[in-house]
């Protein structure tokens, strides 16, 4: 089979609680989505497969959840994946309740879209804030509001736009920009593959649609080039004597581009050079994009290592040894800010002390308040001393060399998220 | 308030299939810059077959920084551990073969009776053999679509030192950053394909043309049904009293142990009628063909607690 059109991937997160009909949505998503791959493949007419699903519980699809919940493990996200022949999808499903901010920050950090589930019957909750608040926190560029339980109301468009006008008010607050709603019941089956027939008045897309049409990039404008090593690899035991001076800096395209020819400088060295070409797989490239995992050689012989930083010579991320950002904090025990903690930033580690904690969010009313330590599932503002410099930008513009992790060296567990904020001098 | 749709897009991103082998190098190559002494699993099934080309991918034109390691259960189908040898050799990559029958011998390994399947006892012979090379990380093919208990998998998951997976305390992962610090005697395991489904398996296989064992495509079989699976028919796994034994065109949608792998009726002759019957089917591999998780609901969960890949 060839894929006619290939519309890449979107990994995409849901938000709510089993209350509000995610596991049947994502069920259905399931389910459905094998029919249509099935449809695209041996190109029968969408309309000649009868789907009649109303007495099966779509909800079994995902019961790992259920699972989850019997064992205590309500700290993890669950992946599951469907394609529908032109795109494949990943969606991240985070478990509620408690633990709700790690595992949805979590979930968030790998995701382009979210589906913000709200109960028709409920309209907006304390909980739609905080998902809201969270998506956008983490840079997700693209919600979904996702009205479920429409059959519950009568399927009555009044519902839907009061519960529309609800949301937008507090969106705008926030700074949300991209924001759809749909009308669904997840149940029945309007407008999540299939339009139904109970939901003429709503003239959108289905949800399929929507999720079929988002961009799949993270972003839609032009990032610098970031290219962090990984790896580097010099074959001189090789039998091949043209190997004998390779040099391959390996590494994945955090953002950007790069063009054989292109000027780049390394960092931290700011030792400068020219790509003398791309490689992957043995193959050469003209090009690497966003994501793509490839080899550079440089037309000069200079020392890098892992943790180096190769940019376009145009535009360089900042060099600093104090870093400001939004923490989650992730762990059990609670930051102490007496200890040295470990972050790890693209491909570089540094040892990292805490300088100040600004201030903490309440998550329920979004207010700032003063903290002097941070448990499990906050988020605050953190500024640290690094023993290394890192080489940032801010999150907003670059989520590959804005985010780090924050690291417990006694036991090695990851206790912290941190996205940069602003650069300190 | 700005609504999206494909044509605001510039930007130019990775199709499916690219982005997947992009995520797996990505993490194979973390592996090695983040671990002393890797190890990479591989028992010529698809899935570890997909994993050798994402390694070359990964480090050509140089060697690759791991051995290749495999825990023979001394169960598997010729087909299997003939193409293992040869595909290590093609490649000039070291193999290393671990077997159950040493444990055994070891007296580290006890069977209940001496038809147990040797399964599930790979999970000694794998600590054995970390413990002996002191391997601090292994690079498998487990992917998260195959069965529940995998779907909350980390990509780089954590061992303690008894080889043990503790579901309640596993490492967040964020973004693509990666902790695969472990201290001494404890273990990493590093799963590059876990975003992969089955489907992406055998459209990857198609596109990069990869070789596999015979016995991945359709095939005459003698087998028999017993309580809703076919079970081939082989010197470990005889026909039982009262069983009809038929021939049937058959294929394996996994395969490792002769004892617990079952193949699915089909007329699958190659890659592409493959891919067809994968994409239209309802059924988990798994599910379809091992019987070894059939047996419990939690039995895949069990397993890997302790030590099991």
């Amino acid at each position: 089979m060839q894929l006619i059109e290939d519309h890449g991937l979107l990994r995409f997160l849901t938000c709510g609680s089993v209350d509000d009909g995610k596991s049947t949505l994502i069920g259905r998503l399931l389910f459905d989505s094998k029919a249509i791959l099935a449809d695209t493949l041996s190109a029968i007419e969408k309309t000649s497969l009868k789907r009649g699903m109303q007495e099966v519980d779509l909800s079994l699809l995902t019961d790992g959840l259920q699972a989850e919940r019997e064992q205590g493990i309500t700290i993890d996200v669950a992946y599951r994946y469907f394609s529908t022949g032109t795109r494949k999808f990943i969606i991240a499903d985070a478990p509620g309740h408690e633990q709700y901010t790690r595992n949805m920050v979590t979930a968030a950090s790998t995701a382009n879209l979210a589906i913000i589930l709200i109960d028709a019957r409920k309209g907006v909750q304390p909980q739609t804030r905080r998902h809201s608040y969270l998506a956008h926190l983490v840079g997700i560029p693209h919600l979904v509001v996702a009205v479920n339980k429409m059959d519950l109301v009568d399927y009555s468009q009044a519902r839907f736009e009061a519960i529309k006008a609800d949301y937008l008010a507090f969106a705008q607050q926030l700074g949300i920009e991209d924001v759809r709603f749909i009308p669904l019941s997840a149940l029945k089956g309007d407008m999540v593959v299939d339009r139904g027939e109970k939901l003429a008045w709503y003239e959108g897309d289905t949800l399929m649609e929507i999720l079929e049409a988002a961009p799949a990039a993270h972003t839609e404008h032009d990032e610098p080039f970031r290219f962090p090593v990984q790896y580097v690899c010099r074959p001189q035991d090789s039998t091949n004597p043209e190997l004998h001076d390779y040099r391959g800096f390996m590494g994945r395209v955090e953002s950007g581009s790069i063009q054989v020819g292109d000027a780049v400088t390394v960092l931290p060295s700011g030792r400068t050079s020219l790509v003398k070409a791309i490689e992957l797989g043995g193959k050469a490239l003209r090009e690497a994009i966003t994501e793509q995992s490839v080899t550079l050689l440089l037309t000069d012989e200079i020392d890098i290592s892992r943790g180096d930083m190769i940019v376009k010579t145009e535009a360089v991320p900042t060099q600093t040894k104090q870093v400001n950002a939004t923490v989650c904090w992730l762990a059990e025990a609670p930051l102490d800010r007496a200890r040295t903690y470990l972050i790890r930033h693209t491909t570089r580690e540094t040892k990292a002390k805490v300088a100040a904690i600004e201030w903490r969010v309440d998550i329920n009313t979004l207010d700032r308040q003063s903290a002097e330590r941070l448990q499990m599932n906050d988020i605050a503002q953190v500024s640290f001393k690094l023993a290394q410099p890192l080489l940032t930008d801010p999150y907003v513009d670059n989520r590959g060399t804005g985010a780090f992790i924050i690291i417990d060296e006694s036991t090695n567990n990851t206790v912290g998220a941190g996205m940069i904020t602003k650069l300190a001098a | 308030m700005m609504l999206f749709n494909r044509q605001q897009t510039q930007l130019k991103t990775l199709p499916h299939l690219d982005w997947l082998e992009a995520e797996a190098i990505h993490i194979m190559r973390e592996v090695a810059g983040q671990c002393a002494n890797p190890v990479l699993l591989f028992s010529g099934g698809k899935d570890s077959i997909c994993l050798l080309r994402i390694a070359e991918k990964a480090f050509r034109p140089g060697r690759f920084p791991f051995p290749l390691m495999h825990i023979d259960t001394g169960h598997n189908y010729k087909e299997v551990t003939d193409f293992r040898d040869q595909r290590a050799a093609e490649l000039g990559e070291r193999l290393i073969v671990r077997s159950v029958e040493d444990s055994m011998q070891r007296g580290t390994v006890v069977l209940k009776h001496e038809n147990e399947s040797r399964n599930k006892h790979q999970s000694v012979t794998l600590l054995e053999a970390i413990e002996e090379f002191g391997f601090d990380a292994c690079i498998g093919g487990a992917r998260r679509d195959e069965e529940k208990a995998r779907a909350k998998e980390r990509i780089m998951s954590f061992r303690d030192e008894f080889g043990q997976w503790d579901p309640k305390n596993q490492r967040p992962e964020l973004w693509d950053l990666y902790n695969a610090r472990a201290h001494k005697g404890e273990n990493i395991r590093a799963f590059p394909i876990s975003n992969w489904t089955e489907l992406d398996v055998w459209q990857y296989i198609q596109r990069e043309g990869l070789e596999l064992p015979s016995i991945y495509f359709a095939h005459q079989r003698p087998i028999v049904r017993r309580q809703g699976s076919i079970v081939p028919v082989t010197e470990l796994t005889p026909a039982k009293a009262g069983e009809a034994i038929v021939n049937l065109q058959v294929r394996f949608r996994t395969v490792g142990d002769i004892t617990c792998t079952a193949p699915v009726e089909s007329a699958a002759d190659s890659v592409e009628k493959i891919i067809a019957e994968t994409a239209t089917t309802t059924i988990t591999e798994r599910g379809a063909t091992r019987l070894d998780d059939q047996a419990s609901e939690a039995a895949m969960e069990q397993r890997k607690k302790e030590g099991y890949f």
